[in-house]
């Protein structure tokens, strides 16, 4: 062999390895052998790569977490279930380094890291972040009102100091501003190459990023076949945190649940996402299932004031007596979750959401009904989605019969999904129905801000009362350590409880199953964050 | 010859205003079903200022004839517009799930005319003996079983129980990568290139499903043709023939199946075009990306130009199958005049 002829063969050789490694796939890759590569399995479809565009869904909100990066993140804890759990009380840093607050909690100083760089290389710099916190509240629709909640409303409050220090000016201190930069909206991304994207119709390169994932995060993705798969891979400079123990991890989009069942008790897939309470109840042996209780989350019966028996008190108690809690409990949620009825009525703590203290009692419901106008009974509509019919209906149908023994008739209206949020909560014309919204900040004043105040979008009763009003407006941006926190917060749940808008049922869990996988981590968002996901 | 040509380029042109009243009420349609997509797309914490925002970034705050104009428009410049439950072009959107549903379907067609229509003959020629008993359990059978049930067993003992079927994860499994696309059939795709591996791959992954329509679909052609030979069979030009001495194959291949033929196509046109629709379910259960799961989770969010392009693009398909199958009823039988009709 020539010197030549081996430095051919060399090059040749190099040319080849590169070749494969850029490419996106091998033409088929050893999956189930690979300890380095999850297959995960989901009912839900993913319809962009950018949270910050029209129209982007909510399982799409996973790409934000896993392929981008915030400049804090929260810390993680572990569940009584052996599992781990996002931890609301404790801020971490992601691509800030440090962070102080002046002493009158206007101005926010974040310090970013100095080795933090983009997927392609180029640092991070308090330029991107300006850019992206620019785009969240120019972009319009809900990540412009997500950055709302935190105060963040306008470009002119976002500063760069120098190339890694970033300020924001607020124009009054809350709270919410910390916890609100951990969601996934506030997202960064690399400036730069979206700006080489952007046009003059498209200037914050919506198209790009809808197809291109432009971050410094954990993963990026390889290959998207909307309605079918999303492949992550791992970024080995990433920078955030502890790297990720797998390489790749592949998301199919499996819409049959019985399918997805078979899918993980043969263990081909390690993960199903968000499975039923029915699958989460049964499913043992090498499967393990984390039940976690979402946060700051409760299923209610909707008693809408609009409707007239409904502004008599004593029909709203007559209702709240004659819930069969724990038949639904059972046949709707399987047990996973917690009960929220059936409390001492004595509100001790300021944790929300916790138990009212109706429980099912039907003597007491008659005689609440006999005191009312309404003593007869009434009719009344009882509206549930088809889109969320797993718990509705079971739980629909038990209170319709139970409503029956008072004299109150129900007739069961299902509604279509795409109607139900119009109907529910934007007209708020259902007299009787389900409501299941849950805060991504957790605070009780944040639930009752969205939930309790007039006009509100979650306030599906058009509950109006002026207490609640002036307590929620105090509340909401200030710190938990006030001393007058504490009094205000339970004087809300008082008048909650006595005024009865939103019935509390339960509340739900958000379950997961693995098959051969671990290190999930349930987080407020609901969607499967990657990265501590290991095999084994 | 050219009688022919003129006589289908007549009858697309025929085709022209049902295509135009499918436009327009599709149109229609989509906008009278209750749900606003804007309200929907908004989001989950979206408050009145933002859903007019999305409602104006998506044109539905203009009147419906400006809409209409804006959409017809874009139509003639081949747009279908962008799909917002899927995020993509409606265009590309039916262009990957179209092939697939399509060759999941003719492959399942396939296979029920395998079974089929021998049986029909067979129990034609034999009637009231086993194989036209056999052939009445497996029609009862296919038709009283709904798909998805017959989906659901099949998965069960096949890949939960017994292990021989691949993971039923949708066209191919996660570890092979789609052949490159030509036809968007992934047997075509892959036997071009000659990646045979891949190929068996794909074919693994539609046994299942195919299966489980086929059994659906023999039905009504196995009860057709068996229905259609036994008219034919005792028809008086089949006494004559026998009378003439013809032998027996000839008399059944030759002068029996061939005028029988007729009803059996007429049936597989409508089993197909209906199949296309109806096998939402199976879809469903074999993650199968195909276009009737599409449309009706389109429909579900009231993804108006996704809806649209779905029953254009059937529209179209029909229109054409049915010049396909006038086509082969003038081969079948050539005293049907093409142009006559």
């Amino acid at each position: 062999m020539t010197r030549s002829n081996s430095r051919r063969d060399f090059l040749k050789l190099s040319g080849a390895s590169i070749g494969a490694a850029s490419l996106p796939f091998l033409k088929y890759m050893p999956a189930q052998a690979a300890d380095d590569v999850i297959v995960a399995v989901m009912g839900q479809t993913i319809n962009s790569l950018d949270l910050h565009r029209t129209g982007t869904n909510r399982p799409s909100y996973q790409v934000a977490v896993n392929c981008y990066d915030r400049l804090i993140s929260f810390g993680t804890k572990k569940t009584p279930d052996g599992g781990l759990s996002y931890d609301y009380s404790v801020l971490e840093p992601e691509l800030a380094e440090s962070w102080t607050t002046s002493a009158d909690g206007l101005t926010l100083t974040f310090k970013l890291k100095s080795d933090a760089v983009f997927q392609d290389g180029a640092p991070v710099t308090a330029e991107d972040v300006k850019w992206s916190f620019d785009r969240a509240v120019s972009a319009g629709g809900f990540p412009t009102v997500q950055m709302k909640a935190g105060g963040l409303l306008r470009p002119d409050q976002f500063l760069v100091e120098d190339e890694k220090t970033f300020v924001i000016k607020l124009d009054r201190a809350s709270k919410l501003t910390l916890p609100d930069l951990a969601v996934p909206v506030p997202f960064i991304l690399n400036s730069k190459l979206a700006k080489s994207k952007a046009t003059a119709d498209d200037p914050w390169a919506m198209e790009f990023v809808h197809k291109n994932t432009i971050g410094s995060g954990a993963y990026k993705v390889i290959r998207w076949d909307p309605g079918q798969q999303l492949v992550y891979e791992r970024n080995d400079s990433w920078k955030g945190g502890p790297l990720p123990g797998i390489k790749r991890l592949v998301l199919r989009e499996v819409p049959s649940q019985a399918t997805r069942r078979a899918l993980i008790e043969r263990g081909d897939v390690q993960v199903s996402f968000n499975i039923p309470n029915k699958d989460a109840s049964e499913l043992g042996g090498k499967t393990k299932v984390f039940s976690t209780p979402i946060e700051n989350s409760i299923y209610v019966v909707g008693v809408n004031y609009k409707f007239e028996p409904f502004q008599d008190p004593d029909v709203r108690k007559a209702l709240a007596y004659a819930i069969p809690y724990a038949e639904i409990f059972k046949a709707a949620a399987y047990e996973r979750g917690s009960p929220m009825w059936g409390g001492d009525g004595k509100i001790e703590t300021i944790d929300w959401p916790q138990k009212s203290p109706y429980s099912t009692d039907m003597e007491k419901a008659k005689a609440h009904l006999e005191k009312s106008a309404f003593a007869k009974g009434f009719e009344v509509p009882f509206s549930i989605s088809l889109g969320q019919t797993d718990w509705m209906e079971p739980t629909a149908l038990l209170i319709q019969e139970s409503l029956g023994k008072l004299g109150v008739k129900c007739a069961i209206e299902k509604i279509p999904s795409a109607n139900w949020r119009t109907a529910s909560l934007v007209e708020k014309r259902l007299a009787l129905h389900l409501e299941g919204f849950g805060g991504w900040l957790n605070y009780p004043c944040y639930y009752f801000f969205w939930a309790y105040k007039h006009g509100h979008l979650f306030n599906s009763s058009n509950y109006k009362n002026d207490e609640i009003e002036k307590l929620v407006d105090e509340t909401l941006h200030m710190p938990t350590d006030d001393p007058s926190y504490a009094p205000k917060v339970k004087r809300m749940f008082e008048i909650a409880f006595e005024d009865l808008p939103r019935i509390p049922l339960w509340q739900p869990a958000l379950n997961v199953a693995t098959h051969g996988a671990k290190g999930y981590e349930y987080w407020f968002h609901r969607q499967l964050d990657a990265r501590k996901l290991a095999k084994g | 010859m050219s009688g022919r040509l003129r006589a289908i380029s007549l009858r697309i042109l025929q085709a022209v205003p049902v295509v135009i009243g499918v436009v327009v009420i599709s149109f229609v349609l989509t906008r009278a079903l209750p749900g606003d997509p804007a309200v929907y797309f908004a989001g989950p914490a979206a408050d009145e200022a933002s859903i007019a925002q999305i409602r104006k970034e998506l044109g539905l705050d203009r009147s419906w004839p400006e809409q209409f104009a804006i959409y017809v428009g874009a139509l003639l410049s081949g747009d279908l517009g962008k799909s917002l439950s899927t995020g993509q072009p409606v265009l590309s959107d039916l262009a990957t799930r179209l092939p697939a549903s399509l060759e999941l379907t003719l492959v399942s067609l396939l296979l029920a005319c395998a079974i089929a229509i021998p049986l029909g003959v067979l129990a034609a020629t034999r009637p009231g003996s086993w194989i036209d008993h056999l052939c009445r359990i497996l029609v009862t059978a296919g038709v009283s079983l709904p798909t998805f049930f017959t989906g659901v067993v099949l998965i069960y003992v096949f890949y939960y129980l017994l292990g021989f079927a691949p993971s039923p994860l949708g066209r191919l499994d996660f570890i092979y990568i789609a052949p490159p696309a030509t036809t968007g059939f992934y047997l075509i795709d892959a036997a071009i290139v000659g990646d045979w591996s891949t190929w068996a791959a794909a074919l693994r992954q539609l046994v299942l499903p195919a299966t489980t329509l086929a059994l659906f679909t023999l039905a009504p052609i196995a009860r057709m043709t068996r229905a259609a030979m036994l008219s034919a069979l005792s028809a008086d030009f089949i006494r004559t023939a026998r009378a003439a001495g013809l032998r027996g194959r000839t008399v059944l291949f030759a002068y029996a199946f061939r005028n029988a033929l007729l009803p059996v196509v007429t049936t597989l046109g409508m089993v197909f075009s209906f199949m296309l629709g109806a096998n939402v379910l199976v879809e469903k259960v074999f993650a199968w990306p195909g276009v009737g799961s599409y449309a009706v989770e389109a429909l579900v969010v009231s993804d108006y130009a996704a809806v649209q392009g779905f029953v254009l693009a059937m529209a179209l398909l029909f229109v054409a199958l049915n010049l396909l199958i006038d086509l082969i009823y003038s081969l079948i039988d050539p005293r049907i005049g093409f142009s006559a009709q």
